[in-house]
């Protein structure tokens, strides 16, 4: 074990005042330091991108960063898209087009979604399923969340 | 909207699950927190095979925020793990202890469990904990001789045998004899969320808790209960949301024993979450079976006998499925064709690799992929196309109910209904066969390798014995309904909703699911084999048939009305015709507090049988030994759908999982037993490139006859028939028929194929 540093992580707007180790996972800092546990912990390398969040507006592997590197960035996790009640065009997507079935690599397309056509908003189809084979489903293959993503893409770029 | 209020079966609405899952409120395993909680990490053999002679956990002990350190002798008082399905008594002296004792049989098998302050401590601590373990030389393949289990026991533990009619008369007798062997990789289901489980001794309460089930949480709550000497009253399992289940997840592994006895033990709340390397050795793998088949066949291509012998690699031991998966191989394999004679004789063999369980479609992805190759094969002897040789032995829609005079899973195999030749017409009319086939005449002149495949298949769904349901309506007008089926993604929390809220005359989202609670319900037997939408499903119909008819008799009452003139419309009971005063159900709730409730049953014997066509067409690119699948194809008769968009989506994601089993996922290992499947780099799953735009047809032509609904079961026909389907379709993409005799069909083996002229 190593010494832990002080830092402060901000979270959808809110500042987290945290001591980690510099070995702790950016993912592991969110969930259990900050307890937003809405971004979820799939494989630990950087493959499923179940654990993907937007740091300083690009998608980022959160198992693949650490703590430390986050901060002083911004961090968005899926616990901040919903305004209130009313749902971000793209969970509201994922809603209407049966875009999920168990939930758990929700978050992270979500987040992938939201970054990358926040960047990009006239993606091509092709380009959007390049980004969206990014990160791994085992539920719906695929289909219904390639329909919700395009869908939210059009209600985000009116 | 202009369907009727009251009208909520065979609706796609929109799922009560999705808000919380969408907005990062979910609650999985890995978010179940206890103050105080220690961190348990397991130390895993990193031997196939061997002799286990020590172990030295005395550096690990010396780190700090280490707690303790439990091998065999802490654990020695646990039986191994029982049974849930098919427990054939020989096969018990083969079920796997929570910890290792004597000897070690696959790498990735729990030796030794660390406790820490955190899951980071844990881990340094685990691999500090030092094994002393002599090699032995491991049994990787279930084709080879069975080698030793241990000094008195062979790994061969059993061979079932299922038949009917005279087998060796039918050979003797038959124009022609198609021989072919056949194996399907070793794969599973691999759900996004790993496992794990969290012990927590409730000392206010007496009461051990097991947070983290999935499943089969009744059974599991009275399994493990036993083990650990507890009664059903003070251990109670809670399941949360689920990441996937696919067969298995949720039963009952060395980990959850452990968690529950450490916490018992050591009165801390123990957490345990697996990682994805722990996860693709330790979890159940599935499928790997080899098949000699031979058929017997007049002039016409008619079967008139199939014999199977064949081999069931189960790993190291006999899990809680036992013979669950072989036997339903052999059992399901005759499939939608009349087949007068049939044997399959199958090997339970064990290997030194992760042990066996089901996964979505157990047994019938494997004896599916065989008899559909069988198909092909007898097509290409006697000269006819592959949907002709279908057709001349499809059983007739005359001859349902249809007894198969096998049985499995306890019940007898009973066909309940079915037009198979019909739903064949239609899934070829919605693939455009006619087109299609000129459309890949055409290409292949022009130096194309394209072609078309189809596979049909019988599945199983609804297995009994029985569910019971309990509804209750709330002061608040909501409705509560609690079952013991269990949720793992699948949506029933929307479609038991939607069967009450039709039955009962209510909005379906004023209907609270409650599922996977062992101390909510007595018995319950929780979500596999296709079974909740058929089981809990009639069991909802009936307790809202009951719930209604006493809210309309006490509303009677107080409305001065006949119960008769009385109805349920959007929570408001209103007299026929609409004139008169009527009354909120919520108000009825607070007039007769705690009266609304009602229970019932479904009793169920036999299970019900959807079929299914598929179709693909795909490309073969012989360079790099790729298969692009250009069209796919799924029609599948579930008899009623409660939810089209649910039933879609079950077909959808079994197509992913099923391509992944046919073209990429397979686990390997070396020859020393060395898994080399251990990361999601070398794990293939499908992204969203690989799993094309599919056409899915639902059809309700053969509603069950076993439930008042009609229902069957929705959720493994996406699955069942996909290697065969796409075996069929690069086989006439490379114009050999029976060139794909193994699934996963990788590139490299793609390659390897293509070369050899």
């Amino acid at each position: 074990m190593s010494e832990k540093a002080a830092i402060t992580l901000t979270i959808n707007g809110k500042d987290y005042a945290i001591a980690v180790e510099p070995r702790r996972t950016l993912a592991d800092a969110i969930r259990e330091d900050c307890g937003q546990t809405g971004t979820h912990i799939g494989c630990e390398h950087g493959v499923c991108g179940a654990c993907t969040v937007i740091v300083d507006d690009a998608p980022v592997r959160s198992c693949l960063m650490f703590a430390v590197q986050a901060a002083g960035k911004k961090i968005r996790t899926v616990e901040g898209l919903a305004s209130g009640d009313t749902l971000h065009p793209m969970q509201q997507a994922f809603m209407d087009n049966h875009g999920l079935q168990c939930g758990f690599c929700t978050p992270g397309f979500l987040m992938l979604a939201v970054g990358v056509l926040e960047r990009e908003p006239d993606i091509s189809d092709e380009d959007l399923i390049d980004v969206l084979s990014s990160n791994l489903c085992r539920c719906t293959g695929y289909q219904n969340i390639i329909k919700s993503v395009r869908a939210a893409a059009a209600e985000m770029r009116k | 909207m202009a369907e009727p209020k009251n009208k909520f079966i065979g609706r796609s609405v929109p799922r009560l699950e999705d808000r919380p899952l969408l907005t990062g409120r979910g609650r999985f395993a890995a978010d179940v927190n206890f103050p105080g909680q220690w961190a348990m990490r397991v130390v895993r053999s990193p031997v196939a095979h061997g002799r286990l002679r020590g172990i030295d956990a005395a550096a690990a002990l010396a780190m700090d925020g280490v707690h303790a350190v439990w091998t065999f002798a802490d654990v020695a008082h646990l039986p191994p793990i029982p049974f849930r399905l098919t427990g054939l008594v020989e096969l018990e002296p083969y079920r796997q202890h929570v910890l290792a004792s004597e000897y070690v049989r696959y790498v990735g098998e729990p030796v030794a469990v660390v406790f820490a302050a955190d899951a980071y401590i844990a881990e340094d601590a685990a691999e500090a904990v030092e094994l002393d373990i002599e090699p032995l030389k491991p049994v990787m393949k279930a084709t080879d001789e069975p080698g030793p289990f241990d000094e008195s026991k062979r790994t061969e533990p059993s061979v079932i045998v299922k038949s009917y009619g005279d087998v060796e008369a039918a050979f003797r007798q038959a124009d022609s004899i198609v021989t072919l062997e056949l194996a399907v990789g070793r794969h599973s289901g691999v759900p996004l969320e790993t496992r794990g489980a969290i012990g927590f001794y409730n000392e206010a309460l007496g009461r051990l808790e097991m947070h983290g089930a999935a499943k089969v949480p009744h059974w599991n709550r009275d399994t493990i209960g036993r083990m650990l000497g507890r009664t059903r009253d003070d251990f109670q399992l809670f399941e949360g949301h689920v990441g996937g289940g696919f067969g298995i997840r949720g039963e009952i592994y060395p980990e959850d024993v452990i968690v529950c006895a450490a916490a018992l033990h050591f009165k801390k709340p123990i957490k345990w979450i697996e990682d994805r390397r722990e996860h693709l050795i330790a979890a159940n793998h599935s499928r790997q079976q080899t098949h000699r088949i031979r058929a017997a066949i007049d002039r016409k291509g008619r079967i008139l006998a199939i014999d199977d012998e064949f081999f069931h690699d189960n790993g190291a031991y006999m899990r809680t499925h036992a013979a669950t998966v072989p036997d339903l191989a052999a059992a399901m394999l005759p499939g939608p064709y009349r087949v007068p004679a049939y044997r399959a004789t199958g090997h339970i063999r064990l290997t030194n690799k992760t042990p066996c369980g089901t996964y979505r479609a157990p047994g019938r992805y494997e004896s599916t992929f065989v008899r559909e190759r069988l198909i092909d094969a007898i097509a290409a002897n006697v000269g006819v196309n592959k949907v002709e040789i279908r057709k001349r032995n499809l059983l007739p829609q005359s001859a349902m109910p249809y007894a198969l005079n096998l049985d499995t899973l306890g019940t007898h195999i009973v066909y309940d209904s079915g037009d198979y030749a019909l739903l064949l017409d239609k899934a070829l009319e919605r693939a455009g066969w006619a087109k299609l086939q000129k459309e890949i005449a055409k290409r292949r002149a022009n130096g194309e390798k394209v072609g078309a495949g189809v596979a049909m298949f019988v599945e199983k769904s609804g297995l009994g014995p029985f569910d019971d349901v309990r509804l209750e309506i709330k002061a608040d007008g909501g409705i509560e309904l609690v079952t013991g089926a269990a949720s793992v993604g699948q949506g029933i929390e929307t479609a038991m909703a939607q069967i009450c809220a039709e039955t009962l005359g209510v909005d379906y989202a004023t209907i609270n699911v409650v599922h996977g609670q062992t101390d909510r319900i007595g018995r319950g037997l929780g979500a596999f084999a296709s079974r909740v939408t058929v089981m809990t499903g009639e069991a909802t119909r009936r307790a809202s048939e009951r719930l209604r008819s006493k809210a309309l008799t006490l509303a009677a009452e107080l409305m001065q009305a006949d119960p008769e003139q009385l109805d349920i419309v959007d929570g408001e009971i209103v007299r026929e015709g609409g004139a008169g005063p009527s009354m909120k159900l919520s108000d009825l709730a607070k007039a007769k507090p705690g009266e609304l409730i009602a229970e019932d049953s479904f009793e169920s014997k036999h299970m019900v049988y959807p079929y299914g066509v598929h179709v693909a067409a795909v490309r073969v690119d012989a360079e790099t030994g790729a298969v692009a699948i250009e069209k796919y194809v799924m029609a599948y008769d579930v008899g009623r759908a409660v939810n089209p968009t649910l039933v879609e989506g079950q077909i959808a994601g079994g197509l992913a999982q099923g391509i992944g089993g046919a073209l990429y996922e397979e686990f390997l290992y070396d020859e020393g037993g060395e898994p080399l499947s251990v990361t999601f780099a070398d794990y293939l799953m499908p992204t969203a490139r690989e799993v094309p735009p599919s056409s899915i047809l639902i059809t309700e032509d053969a509603p069950s006859p076993l439930n008042p609904l009609g229902l069957k079961g929705a959720g493994e026909g996406g699955t069942n028939p996909v290697g065969a389907a796409i075996a069929s379709a690069i086989d006439d993409a490379l114009q050999r028929p029976g060139a794909i005799v193994s699934l996963p069909v990788t590139p490299q083996r793609l390659r390897a194929i293509c070369a050899k002229t």
